[in-house]
């Protein structure tokens, strides 16, 4: 980007990296790259990041067990397949859809485990 | 709420003899079967005209659906004449769809390559053809036209985590403007709207309408196991998104928040100004693969339903327009929108970073529906983006309470 852009984004607000769609929501959704070490608050508790998340993705607003149904919009989108501790990354790792399957490049088989 | 919008906002269309009325004049050269492709893309390329387009079905086996399509492509308000390029042995009723589009008013012209040569012969035979279909098509009459003779269709394509939170519901914001001045819009992929099947049914005009909602996004949930797989790209799982489900509440955004009133399937042209669900799943058992190879099979498909304008969301970045209508990129990820910038239309990812509401963004789809409709390119139309895809599908004809507005009037 030019430099007009990069004095234009140092003025901006500081804005929250995640952001809570509606208030049933289990998850939060971010919207500004989270680097590995980063902090920032879920319900004002202050939560540093083991890991970077991308913007798009979900982080658990509260720890999650096993079949919990994971709320987004308000609307249920999908089940836990593992626990996740509050502020990790909910993804295809630890969660799945309870309609059809998620397919990525690497998971296409029938029971879509890595093939 | 995105400003409201009145009928007195005019631009100037193309007057078609059924009526109808086009935000563009153009020339399709259409290839009948695959054997005839490559002779046909000689045609359009060497005419070089950004108002000729290549479009066709590759198929040598007769389908109605495609033939269905095909005439309502040929004959949309957005077409002003029609080269038809055919081998000469493949199974597509060129006479038949010859003489439809004769009959709706536009000239048209019929190449058989076997007949005339060729393909040397066949490209100066079909140039010539483009030539005298062009100064036809200029005498066309300009006429004023208005938002509500207007029919927009929208889709998303390469979501992302954040399409279902800047992209898609400011869409909805400008659908929900368009509809209130009665125009028409076009929200689709019932595939994608697995999961929104009962809070979509409540939007219906009529409950029955709502039935036949449910019953739609029940055969597209068994179409797609059936195949397999989800409507759900590699690309969704980068950009965030986890399930199908989660995918479809996004996508679900677009249609904004008018009633529904009606469904339709490709081909089907809504009988009045309103929200319409295009219900693109073929009916009947699975039998040519997959309802929609990728996006611009869905593209076409709102187009056969008589869009003249399509909003294309995307979070990880699509660059396609389309043959026939203009497409408009709205990108929903503010990252995306830094490299791509040169493909979109508008930036809904300011959204996310604080610099603009919903409402603004919905308005400024809006200003750029207008600015199309009115003469305006889209950047894709400008970068030559004309893609198009025409596969096997069957559908039944829709029921009867699936337009409620047609009964009434």
């Amino acid at each position: 980007m030019t430099q007009s852009a990069d004095s234009a984004a140092a003025q901006k607000p500081v804005i929250a990296p995640v952001i809570l769609l509606h208030p049933n929501d289990n998850i939060l959704v971010c919207v500004k790259h989270i680097s590995v070490g980063d902090s920032f608050s879920i319900d004002g508790e202050l939560i540093t990041s083991a890991i970077a998340i991308d913007v798009g993705h979900k982080i658990a607003r509260a720890a999650l067990s096993t079949g919990a149904k994971v709320y987004r919009y308000g609307a249920p989108i999908g089940s836990m397949i593992e626990p996740v501790a509050k502020g990790a990354h909910v993804h295809m790792h630890n969660m799945k859809s309870d309609y059809i399957p998620s397919h990525t490049r690497t998971r296409q088989n029938e029971d879509r485990s890595e093939s | 709420m995105t400003s409201p919008v009145n009928n007195t906002v005019s631009f100037s269309g193309w007057q078609r003899a059924d009526g109808r009325k086009g935000i563009r004049n153009v020339i399709v050269v259409a290839y009948l079967v695959e054997c005839a492709h490559h002779v046909t893309r000689r045609i359009v390329n060497l005419a070089d005209d950004m108002d000729v387009h290549l479009i066709g079905f590759p198929g040598c086996y007769p389908n109605q659906y495609a033939y269905e399509m095909m005439r309502a492509v040929c004959t949309h308000p957005n077409v002003g004449g029609a080269l038809l390029v055919s081998l000469g042995c493949e199974s597509m009723n060129r006479e038949k769809l010859l003489s439809e589009i004769i009959a709706s008013g536009r000239p048209a012209e019929l190449l058989v390559i076997q007949e005339a040569g060729g393909t040397k012969t066949t490209i100066e035979l079909g140039l010539a053809a483009v030539k005298r279909l062009q100064t036809e098509t200029a005498k066309v009459a300009r006429v004023p036209m208005f938002l509500n003779e207007l029919i927009v269709g929208t889709i998303c394509g390469g979501s992302d985590g954040t399409s279902g939170i800047s992209a898609n519901p400011a869409v909805g914001r400008c659908f929900d403007a368009l509809v209130a001045a009665d125009a028409t819009c076009i929200f689709e992929e019932t595939g994608e709207l697995i999961g929104c099947e009962t809070i979509m049914a409540d939007r219906a005009i009529t409950p029955e309408l709502g039935a036949e909602i449910e019953a739609c996004v029940a055969k597209a949930e068994h179409y797609y196991r059936v195949m397999g797989f989800g409507s759900f790209a590699p690309g969704n799982a980068d950009g965030g998104l986890t399930t199908l489900e989660e995918k479809s509440m996004g996508a679900y955004s677009k249609s904004g928040s008018s009633p529904i009133s009606g469904l339709i399937k490709p081909g089907d042209i809504p009988p009045a100004g309103g929200l319409y669900l295009l219900d693109v799943v073929p009916d009947g058992e699975p039998r040519f693969g997959f309802p929609n190879i990728s996006d611009n099979a869905e593209i076409i498909e709102l187009i056969a339903c008589g869009s003249h304008v399509i909003l294309f969301t995307t979070g990880r970045g699509s660059v396609v327009g389309s043959a026939i209508s203009p497409v408009i990129k709205v990108c929903a990820n503010p990252e995306t929108y830094r490299r791509l910038a040169g493909d979109m239309d508008v930036n809904a990812g300011r959204i996310l970073e604080g610099e603009a509401t919903l409402d603004e963004v919905g308005e400024e789809i809006l200003q750029n529906v207008i600015a199309v409709a009115s003469g305006a390119r889209s950047v894709s139309e400008e970068l030559g983006h004309q893609e198009f895809i025409l596969t096997y599908k069957a559908f039944e004809p829709i029921g009867p309470s699936c337009l409620p507005v047609r009964q009434i009037a």
